[in-house]
């Protein structure tokens, strides 16, 4: 075939070239072409550094080239949707809550949500218990959204970003320490309400981190978006269009760097956020370079929010439904020992009131019963629609909850994006989706 | 340890009974009551000396809606019908409960239902939310529902498709032809209830390992667990703890 009349060949230094002249194409070719007899699988993970967590890709190579790409997933299932059938709708929230661990408030709330839309208390939320979810969940999301900076900056190679996003974060976690009790896992946000109002160092704190994080935000862009190896591997990388988003399900920041403002928070508003005054940004590229300008935007317009949140929090009211038969009878209260029931409230039940006793007992034990039904709640997470599909059977548990988690839709995006492409654009490409395991698999 | 086909003793774990509702053939509306004061404090049947154990709540039953339904329902109905012309005959019934409306769909409709409810110019629901599963074992002749969640960006609407399917032939035609992201959530619902999702390009497992026998989310199946020792007493698995209904 090489000696054939029709392709006279010539040794190049890039290699043989064949001056085609006509004739027979496909053995000219296939008789030629050693990539194609080396066409190799390879398992990327389910341990790998750059796949975000136990997430496995079976990568069908051609030279650098991916020719399929399939994503398996499934490493961490731990079965919460189902054990949440075994406890009650209060004790839901600590479970859910494990579920996407880069925003566990989104997944507190979104439950919380759905189980007071089958109470049908939606409309007697407090304002104030709305505000602080709003304030909570704006923190919640630009903490993501820098675990996603440092996480992907260090995938493609930018250590630094690393250490700088996962600094700015372990500011928030001390706040979210502060109002809730715990770094992460809060449990904080619960059907009916919050579990203890907002105290006030924790209101110093995030004015300060008002006050830095703009500075440090204009840091990270220096350090990133003038770089050439930052913009050669996210420009033109791992192109996703509207239409494609919106076939696989992608929504997020993902959607909205394709040119789609699409944000729950805007179009189906929750938790009163029409009250805010924020913008949804957007980007045409519909790359990775668009993906991290739309985070980066995100983190400014929450700021916004929680600035508005915070001024709103001067004025002061409950945290909670006022009916006794949902709401705890007491606030809880910070003790030597870490929190616990507030000490006034123990005395009163143990010394003064059986009944209140029993109130107590009955409603931490049995907890309340919801009427029986079905709900669907959609709600902006950092990573797109978080929903949650909450089935009722009247009694104290939940008869079945499912999540809807934009890591585990977005994620079906994945050989769109990579397929065609180079491996290393597999890594720039899935990190861009911010798959979070924990939620995928749930 | 027990196996997945271990009978469930006690616990909130709803045991298999003759299907009370819905024989008429339309779907069950809502779940059957769990059963009370089961589990760890013993008293079966005769005596739970506070009362309660045995205390069956009246339960409100939500029947079908009738016109008007309210909101844009009326709307998505009318373009429904007006687009589809099987509507009579997919459709079983029409709820409208909480402010969501819900289309009960004959399970061999769906994939034409979802096909007509994303192309219609008055309805567009590009956007294919949620796909998952229910068992309402108990309740339901056919005890496996599959819960469609639908969103229509251009309208701001949501709607959800319900159709139900029995355990013995859980058969439907997969949605994928029309809203590829069902992929995998169709995959999530059959490993996790077994209902298989006919003209699906990849049926397999897909959070479970690919060898696991029973599907994890069926009512009939045990949660599992052991028991813990904590100063001295016995804390049974949260299956085997005391329910209340």
């Amino acid at each position: 075939m090489t000696t054939s009349n029709y392709a006279t060949e010539r040794e190049t230094t890039e290699g043989k070239v064949f001056t085609v002249t006509g004739g027979d194409w496909d053995s000219v070719v296939s008789g030629t072409d050693p990539i194609n007899d080396e066409r190799i699988v390879v398992n990327m993970g389910p341990q790998h550094p750059s796949t975000h967590g136990v997430l496995r890709l079976v990568l069908e190579l051609e030279g650098e080239t991916v020719r399929e790409a399939r994503s398996v997933i499934g490493y961490l299932h731990t079965g919460i949707e189902k054990n949440l059938e075994y406890r009650t709708w209060v004790q839901g929230s600590t479970f859910v809550t494990r579920m996407d661990y880069l925003a566990p408030l989104f997944n507190e709330t979104a439950y919380s949500l759905a189980v007071e839309k089958l109470l049908g208390i939606t409309d007697d939320i407090t304002e104030r218990a709305n505000t602080i979810r709003v304030l909570m969940m704006e923190l919640n999301r630009i903490s993501s959204h820098l675990v996603w900076l440092a996480t992907t900056g260090m995938e493609l190679g930018a250590i630094s970003i690393m250490l700088y996003g996962f600094r700015e974060r372990e500011y928030i976690l001390e706040i979210f320490e502060l109002i809730t009790g715990l770094r992460m896992n809060h449990a904080y946000v619960r059907p009916g309400g919050v579990a203890q109002d907002v105290p006030d160092d924790a209101i110093i704190k995030i004015r300060e981190l008002l006050a830095l994080l703009p500075k440090r935000l204009k840091e990270y862009e220096d350090l990133l978006s003038g770089q050439p190896i930052w913009t050669e591997r996210t420009k033109n990388v791992a192109v996703l269009d509207v239409t494609a988003c919106l076939a696989l399900g992608v929504t997020g920041p993902v959607l909205r760097s394709a040119g789609l403002a699409w944000d729950l928070r805007k179009t189906m508003p929750y938790c009163g956020y029409e009250t805010y005054e924020f913008d949804v940004p957007t980007h045409t590229g519909g790359d990775v370079w668009g993906r991290y300008q739309v985070r980066l935007a995100e983190i400014r317009e929450s700021m916004k929010i929680v600035e508005q949140a915070v001024d709103r929090l001067a004025k002061p009211g409950p945290v909670m439904v006022a009916d006794r038969k949902i709401a705890w009878p007491a606030q809880l209260a910070i003790g030597v020992d870490g929190m616990g029931n507030s000490l006034e409230h123990v005395a009163k039940i143990m010394g003064q009131s059986m009944e209140s006793l029993i109130h107590h007992f009955k409603l931490v034990t049995e907890g309340f019963r919801v009427p029986p039904g079905q709900v669907y709640v959609g709600i902006e997470s950092p990573r797109g629609e978080l929903g949650v599909h909450a089935v009722s059977d009247g009694g104290t548990r939940p008869y079945r909850v499912h999540y809807r988690e934009p890591s585990f839709v977005n994620l079906q995006a994945l050989p769109a994006m990579a397929e065609g492409g180079l491996i290393a654009d597999v890594i720039a490409g899935g990190a861009s989706l911010d798959p979070v395991m924990g939620g995928c698999d749930r | 340890m027990t196996s997945p086909h271990d009978k469930p003793n006690g616990g909130g774990v709803p045991v298999p009974v003759t299907p009370a509702g819905a024989t008429s053939g339309a779907p069950a509306e809502h779940p059957p009551s769990s059963p009370a004061g089961r589990g760890m404090f013993g008293n079966q049947g005769s005596g739970d000396v506070s009362g309660f154990g045995g205390l069956v709540r009246p339960r409100q039953p939500i029947t079908g809606a009738s016109r008007p339904f309210g909101s844009y329902f009326d709307e998505v109905h009318d373009a429904l019908e007006e687009a589809y012309p099987g509507f009579a005959d997919a459709i079983e019934k029409v709820v409208v409960d909480r402010g969501e409306l819900t289309l009960h769909v004959r399970p061999e409709r769906i994939a034409e239902v979802c096909q007509v409810m994303r192309d219609d110019l008055a309805l567009r629901f590009e956007l294919c939310s949620s796909v998952s599963g229910v068992d309402y074992l108990g309740a339901d002749e056919r005890r496996l529902h599959v819960v469609y969640q639908l969103t229509s960006m251009t309208y701001r609407r949501r709607v959800r498709l319900e159709a139900a399917v029995p355990a013995e032939n859980p058969h439907l035609p997969s949605v994928t032809a029309t809203y590829p992201t069902a992929d995998w959530q169709e995959r999530e619902a059959y490993d996790m209830f077994g209902i298989v999702f006919d003209g699906h390009p990849n049926l397999t497992r897909i959070l479970m390992p690919d060898d696991w026998e029973g599907h994890p989310q069926r009512k009939d199946y045990p949660l599992g667990g052991v028991p813990v020792e904590y100063k001295g007493a016995e804390i049974p698995p949260p299956d085997k703890r005391r329910s209340y209904q």
